[in-house]
């Protein structure tokens, strides 16, 4: 009868066993998410908040028609209004942004003043504007009077395809005066003029592969298939991007699906004034915007990151054209946190075409909806963006105390527990920062701390140790001399 | 009552000798393979433990090993399914050689073959039992010295398959590769047909379990 019992208990386990846990899902919204180490979605609280919409006609001044640039300087905001050939300029006042101009034409000695269908903008600290304007095929520079002083055109170089057209899509321009320009169907890179207007040069060119089995193939191929093999397109770049040390963030969405996911593609490049990536990528996956590529509303494949801009403290934001979703990233290359949507309700855009920022908002151009959409920092966002502006400082200790907070909130974020066991590692708790580390598998920092913590194991316990080798060598021996003493008193018995 | 004790006493003599026979096997292949079956050192139940011990290590080095090496999604984990993933493989390994080699002269039981294998694992256990300790002292820049020996341990068991298919078999060195290819054909195949066999089980089981709702549902 026990016996049975004992069974019953045993076959009810084992029939336990063989059904997985049952995992249970709070319902999706969807808004905002990062990923965690294994790259499964994680709700996580909204970081921005879409606070704003605005249209040319809430504005007064008549719809926008596909606007494809944008720029932000101080409090100005700058559009570029391609379809209706215009440049509207918003300032932001208190909460309010309000209108200041708008404009289709310059003075000068040119022969054409006017815009047509220009898709970007640029102003430097001068005031100084610099417009691609793309149907005119030449990149404008103007003073802040709007009076010409020169224009880009098409490079006088043997590179260049004479017979084809100059459409200059986007600029920066550096300190030095040095422009760089973005031309659709230039795959060579960026075209950099130097401040008197003279092209000087590529910037940003892929550097050429070149793989053994593709040498294999070539020698035993012929020439006819040789010529039909170079197939070879170097990347051509779809937005560009300077930061506050004028390092050139740039995305790309020409690539190779499968070279995405082991980092051959980078979509997000940081140029040097060499033109070399440089990018930083500490995350669990390198920046490609999502990492799961599920069916979403007809949209399937990986994220074709259009735009990008980098915020004064290091962290860059890239807008995706696939999902219509904005992947925020710390300087480290750790996804901070990814949002939106596509749709058209307030905060979800149809079809982005440019990002910038002010101070932490964000702006997103949309050349669907035609407007203006203003993100703005939630209570959870500024927890996330003080900690990581204390952690630049080397201020590791406040910063643990914001991660702390973001914690409260959010339990998944995976950031905040390295953060709080990287500031533990610094007050020499390596005990406790392992277990931070380990808890979000952070191999490099759980190495960092198990080194210097083995280390103070070791130095503590010398003795022990010592001791225990000793023991080892000394037993063995001891026990072999019994036994041979043993032996030789049964031998002398017998 | 005497008597019994002592032969357990004896059975279990055997059965500890034949498991220390395994650390001859596994230094000294060719002749401990052969000696395993032809001189009857080896037994079932130490074949049996030594599967065991290596099953328990599979489990424990995946809970114990630092997670610097190996990392584990807790949410998604099956035991039944890691117990089986380990065994199944041994048992249609054994099933798919025995029906191989009976029709190529081997001179194995499936017995044999059976203990072989278990015997082949012995280093698994030699080597990724201590591994489990070890690597929870080292950090992840030291790992690649336990992916030396990790690997070597996996070099080691495939040797050893190897001989041991060779010697239970009396095979020549040539036949036992085409053999052990073939095997690994026959398992896949042993494993394609099993899913065949669920897949029409369930679908039956569909079948009738819809069938009697239909009734069900008529006359009710």
């Amino acid at each position: 009868m026990r016996r049975l019992k004992i069974s019953t208990i045993l076959i009810c386990f084992m029939v336990l066993l063989m059904f997985p846990p049952i995992t249970v899902k709070a319902e999706e919204t969807g808004y905002t998410y990062t990923y965690d180490y294994w790259g499964y979605v994680m709700e996580s609280p909204d970081a921005y908040k879409a606070t704003a919409f605005i249209t040319g006609s809430s504005l007064g001044i008549g719809d926008f028609n596909k606007p494809q640039g944008l720029y932000i300087r101080d409090n100005l905001i700058y559009i570029c209004d391609t379809g209706n050939s215009r440049i509207v300029i918003l300032e932001k006042v208190g909460n309010e942004i309000v209108f200041v101009d708008e404009f289709n034409e310059f003075t000068g000695d040119v022969e054409i003043t006017t815009l047509s269908e220009p898709s970007d903008i640029f102003v430097d600290e001068n005031g100084d504007i610099y417009i691609t304007d793309t149907k005119n095929q030449r990149v404008l520079h103007l003073n802040s009077d709007r009076e010409f002083i020169k224009a880009l055109t098409r490079p006088n170089d043997e590179t260049v395809d004479a017979a084809s057209d100059f459409l200059p899509q986007k600029i920066v321009v550096d300190f030095s005066g040095r422009s760089l320009v973005l031309v659709k169907n230039y795959n060579k890179g960026f075209l950099q003029y130097n401040s008197e207007g003279e092209f000087t040069g590529y910037i940003g060119a892929n550097e050429v592969k070149f793989s053994v089995v593709d040498y294999i193939w070539k020698r035993i191929s012929t020439k006819e298939q040789r010529a039909s093999m170079e197939q070879f397109v170097p990347t051509e770049y779809n937005n560009l991007a300077l930061d506050k040390d004028a390092f050139i963030y740039c995305t790309t969405s020409y690539f190779d699906v499968n070279e995405l996911r082991n980092d051959q593609a980078k979509p997000i490049r940081k140029l040097n004034s060499q033109g070399d990536d440089i990018l930083i990528k500490n995350g669990y996956y390198p920046p490609i915007g999502d990492i799961m590529w599920d069916n979403f509303a007809g949209a399937n494949g990986p994220s074709r990151l259009i735009d990008i801009t980098a915020m004064d403290n290091g962290s860059y934001y890239a807008i995706d054209s696939t999902r219509s979703r904005i992947f925020g990233y710390d300087p480290q290359g750790n996804l901070l946190y990814a949002f939106g949507s596509r749709g058209n309700k307030l905060g979800y855009f149809q079809n982005p075409s440019a990002l910038d920022h002010m101070g932490n908002d964000l702006y997103v151009l949309d050349s669907q909806s035609a407007g203006l959409t203003l993100l703005e920092l939630t209570q959870y966002g500024q927890l996330i963006h003080d900690a990581l502006a204390e952690y630049e400082q080397g201020n590791y200790d406040e910063s643990a105390k914001y991660w702390e907070q973001v914690l409260y909130q959010n339990g998944n974020y995976d950031l905040a527990y390295i953060g709080i066991g990287r500031s533990l590692l610094r007050q020499e708790r390596y005990k406790e920062a392992m277990e931070y580390f380990e808890i979000k598998y952070d191999d490099e920092n759980y190495s960092k701390a198990f080194q210097l913590y083995r280390k103070e194991w070791v130095e503590e316990n010398l003795g022990w140790i010592i001791l225990g080798a000793v023991a080892l060598f000394v037993i063995p021996k001891v026990i072999g001399t019994i036994r041979k003493i043993r032996k030789i008193g049964e031998v002398d018995e017998f | 009552m005497k008597i019994a004790s002592f032969v357990d006493n004896q059975k279990l003599k055997r059965l500890k000798e034949s498991l220390r026979y395994s650390l001859y096997v596994v230094t000294h292949p060719l002749d401990g393979f052969w000696d395993l079956t032809h001189e009857k050192r080896g037994s079932i139940g130490a074949a049996n433990i030594i599967i065991i011990l290596a099953l328990f290590t599979r489990l424990l080095s995946l809970r114990y090993t630092s997670f610097l090496f190996v990392k584990v999604i807790w949410e998604q984990v099956n035991i039944i399914e890691i117990i089986l993933g380990f065994l199944a493989p041994i048992w249609i390994a054994t099933l798919g050689n025995w029906g191989l080699t009976t029709l190529f002269d081997g001179k194995g039981t499936i017995k044999d073959i059976y203990m072989a294998l278990g015997y082949t694992l012995t280093p698994y256990v030699l080597i990724q039992l201590p591994l489990i300790l070890v690597s929870n002292g080292m950090t992840a820049d030291e790992g690649s010295f336990l992916g030396v020996i990790s690997s070597f341990s996996y070099i080691w068991i495939g040797i050893l398959i190897y001989c041991a298919v060779m010697q239970i078999h009396d095979f020549t060195p040539g036949k036992t590769v085409l053999v052990i290819i073939a095997t690994i054909i026959g398992m896949l195949l042993i494993v394609f047909v099993l899913l065949l066999l669920f897949s029409l089980i369930s679908d039956a089981i569909a079948y009738f379990v819809s069938l009697f709702k239909e009734v069900a549902f008529r006359f009710y």
